[in-house]
């Protein structure tokens, strides 16, 4: 046993060396590599945002030659990523396990204490993007700006006023007890599955307003059947088409209507220094590509690389300001 | 016409080479990803995205869609000869397609499996040609209620034409919605029925494990127990003249046939519902048009023709909310629309405009993959009934390793190789008990949309039932729920009152 795990050890030094001395822009000479096919796993269900956002990461890695071993993508979407938490938490020190994230990576932990999982611990790799939300009306009505929203929500009544979003104590919600506080409005909140589902709706016109992301109403903006009112970012920060949308701040309602989804990725506590300086290496080539960025400008997500420290400070930055608003929905005691 | 050019230019470019050359690669690997228990269209689809960066957009949906038929095709040979459901959209076709095998009948229910797929395929993609934009309204006009009264609509189906024991079939169904509520909750983000903090559950009983357990194990032990541990052969043969025969004999079953189609395109191009729903569907309306619904569930060959013309059309009609509203129609369709996005097409309302060359280039390689799945599947069946001559002592132990990779692979999690056993178990106790499975599985397939639906109607209209019945399409559809559900009640009511009638003497 110990002949063979030397064997390959040597083996892959070899093959490693190998690399490093033909491929000097591939730039992995820092001693380590995976041994075995990676376990990219995501904290959501087949086919929705994170999970599209993975296999597209997934085939960047694969399309570049970027990685030695394949990159597996492995849904555990249970429990708003409770499943997926716990796995990371479990595999500590494993190299071969990392982990894609958004915003259930803070708020679900803060619902289930019982879970023990403690995101500060989790090695930092990379910040890939930040997603923001708008408020989105369909074009069929005469709301051409927050100030007509408000005036309809109020003449509707909370009763007749519904708000798709996703499921209870997940962004959509959040954001839309962001929109009721600061307006005094009421609304009533329907939760559907996926945020693509939502978009639809509106549509459809079974609901009367959302808070989805740029790239789920993208399409029927581009097709003139629904109209963005405004941006929960900060002046400035997105660009291209979503650009010229006016953001709450710019319309005068405070800067503290900002409200960001991150897309970044993780590796479990404990591991090897080099073996995060390898995904490291990995997933700044990804970002850097040209697939990435055009998916970025195209989707209107906002660039936004992150590792390290900052990263991790990042993440317990907006831990603080999850638990304020889940607390402000009523979500969390 | 402009449609009918389009059309033309699309066949160019599936014709092309490397396009045809995918299109076959395609259906043989989907046929065979179909036919393993466990890996279905999805895991296909999924595994072999990464693949096509090799090759243009246009080629890389081509080899997808190509699978995804395929696929639809091979879920039926699992179903029909071992008894286990190759994937979930081929679980209706196990009701009356490994009973056919059971009698010595195998080969005509691949053929029929075959050639219904293949009706279905082509009745679907001629809607999907004339009348795609179109019908991505009707997508659009379901909202909650709607989805909710068609999900009554499929319970009355199965209820109204129960029969035999409307006490077990309630219960069956009941059971069903039990099991499809446990885990995580979207409406109030909380888990249930989670037996304590098993996290296992958190992602509900996925629906597959519980119909491998049911029907790839309990028929095992069901088999076991009738054979006695002896040494059992199937009777199953198969000559090129008997596969025309059964191709002959179908002609009876071309009603089914086209019902089937309509009802699984229609039920495909709703988004989130998607192929297992539609097929579990047509197998109901298929039973209450017979004149003999009894026979159903003992080897009907219009129960295996109903689901399989039904999934086949449901998979192209997915395609139509994938590519006109970005909403996955199943979730094998939800994988396929990453790939559009990897390949830098945006999918939504203008993606006919923008991209016709994509689109018209993928319908008419539907077509192309249609015919020779068909081709590919009846050329393979003497050897899937070579597999099914093996001795059953043989035979069992397969089928058993291949339950437990068909309950692992889907969520790569031992908790649902257990479950699937434990099932199994039940499905066996249920058999020898006489409670039908059929309904339970429909109920745990329609369980997970029939609930938000009913919510989120409910919160809309703030608890106000009438919602269902106020909307025109919803108030339609419930209408016809009811009826269905009321008519075989009164059949029962006229009958004791006639044998009332002739015993009291005048």
């Amino acid at each position: 046993m110990k002949g063979r795990i030397s064997f390959i050890l040597g083996l892959s030094a070899a093959v490693g060396l190998g690399l490093a001395v033909s491929v000097p822009s591939q730039a992995m000479a820092q001693g380590w590599q995976p041994q075995k096919p990676v376990e990219f796993v995501i904290m959501a269900g087949k086919g929705g945002g994170a999970d599209r956002l993975a296999r597209f990461i997934q085939g960047i890695i694969e399309k570049h030659d970027l990685s030695p071993k394949p990159f597996v993508p492995v849904n555990k979407g249970g429990g708003s990523g409770a499943e997926a938490l716990r796995y990371l938490k479990d595999h500590a020190g494993d190299p071969h396990v990392i982990m894609a994230t958004l915003n259930s990576y803070y708020t679900t932990p803060l619902r289930n204490p019982g879970l023990g999982v403690d995101i500060a611990k989790f090695t930092p790799i990379a910040r890939m993007a930040e997603d923001t939300f708008q408020l989105w009306v369909s074009s069929d009505t005469d709301i051409n700006s927050v100030e007509d929203y408000i005036k309809s929500v109020k003449t509707a009544g909370a009763a007749n006023w519904k708000m798709g979003g996703t499921g209870k104590g997940q962004e959509d919600s959040l954001v839309t007890a962001m929109l009721e506080k600061k307006f005094g409005i009421k609304v009533t909140y329907i939760p559907y599955k996926g945020g693509g589902t939502v978009a639809k709706e509106l549509i459809g016109k079974h609901i009367n307003s959302t808070v989805n992301n740029p790239s789920e109403q993208a399409g029927f903006w581009e097709a003139g059947k629904s109209r963005p009112l405004a941006s929960f970012t900060p002046k400035g920060k997105l660009k291209g088409r979503f650009g010229a949308i006016p953001t709450f701040e710019e319309l005068g309602y405070g800067s503290d209507m900002v409200y960001y989804m991150q897309r970044s990725v993780i590796a479990p506590e404990g591991i090897d220094k080099d073996a995060q300086a390898f995904y490291v290496g990995v997933f700044e080539k990804v970002y850097k590509s040209a697939e990435w960025q055009g998916y970025l400008s195209k989707k209107g997500l906002i660039p936004g690389w992150l590792t390290g420290q900052a990263l991790t400070d990042y993440f317990i930055a907006e831990r603080a300001a999850h638990s304020v608003l889940l607390k402000a929905s009523e979500t969390i005691k | 016409m402009e449609t009918f050019s389009l059309l033309i230019d699309g066949f160019a470019i599936a014709i092309e080479p490397l396009n045809l050359t995918l299109v076959i690669a395609g259906v043989t690997v989907g046929l065979f990803i179909g036919a393993m228990p466990g890996l279905g269209s999805v895991n296909g689809v999924a595994i072999l995205l990464p693949m096509t960066f090799m090759v243009p957009p246009t080629s890389a949906i081509i080899f997808l869609a190509a699978i995804y038929y395929g696929a639809m095709y091979g879920g039926a040979i699992s179903s029909i000869m071992l008894g286990i459901p190759g994937a979930s959209t081929a679980v209706a076709t196990t009701f009356d397609g490994r009973p056919m095998a059971l009698k010595g009948m195998a080969d005509k229910a691949l053929v029929a499996a075959a050639a219904a797929s293949f009706v279905g395929g082509t009745i679907s993609i001629v809607l999907f040609t004339l009348f795609a934009l179109p019908l991505a309204g009707v997508a659009l006009a379901f909202g909650p209620p709607e989805t909710f009264a068609l999900m009554v609509l499929a319970f009355a189906t199965f209820i109204g034409l129960a029969g035999d024991d409307i006490p077990k079939t309630l219960f069956s169904i009941f059971i069903g919605l039990v099991f499809s509520s446990v885990g995580l909750d979207i409406i109030s983000g909380e888990p249930r029925l989670i037996f304590g903090d098993l996290s296992g559950f958190y992602h509900g009983i996925n629906f597959l494990v519980l119909a491998i357990g049911i029907y790839g194990i309990g028929e095992m032990l069901w088999t076991i127990e009738v054979s006695k541990g002896g040494v059992l052969m199937s009777k199953a043969t198969v000559t090129f003249r008997r596969v025309l025969d059964s191709l002959g004999e179908l002609r009876s079953s071309a009603k089914t046939m086209v019902m089937g189609s309509f009802l699984g395109y229609f039920v495909g191009i709703l988004p989130a519902a998607g192929a297992t729903p539609g097929s579990l569907m047509a197998y109901g309306v298929a039973k209450s048009m017979a004149k003999d619904p009894g026979s159903f569930g003992k080897g009907n060959v219009d129960g295996v023709v109903a689901p399989e013309a039904a999934n086949n059309a449901a998979s192209t009609g997915s395609m139509l909310p994938m590519l006109t509203l970005g909403i996955p129609g199943s979730p094998t369709t939800a994988i396929l629309l990453g790939g559009m996005v990897i390949w830098g097409l945006e999918p939504g309302p203008l993606v006919f405009v923008n991209h016709p060359d994509f689109v018209w280039g993928l319908i008419a390689s539907l077509y192309v993959a249609n015919l020779f799945a068909l081709l590919i599947n009846i050329g393979f069946i003497p050897a899937f009934i070579g597999v099914l001559k093996l001795p059953f002592t043989v035979l069992a132990p397969i089928i058993f390793v291949l339950c437990v990779i068909g309950g692992y692979v889907p969520t790569q999690d031992m908790h649902d190789v257990w479950l699937m056993l434990i099932f199994g178990v039940v499905g066996y106790l249920m058999r020898k008990l006489d409670y039908p499975m059929a309904p339970a599985v429909l109920a745990i397939v329609l369980g997970p949309l029939a609930e938000p639906a009913l919510r989120q109607s409910l919160i809309g209209s703030h608890g106000d039932a009438m919602i269902f019945f106020e909307r025109p399409i919803s108030g339609t559809i419930m209408l016809v729920a009811i009826v269905l559900f009321v008519l075989p009640l009164t059949k029962i009511v006229i009958r004791l009152w006639k044998r009332a009638a002739c015993t009291n003497p005048r």
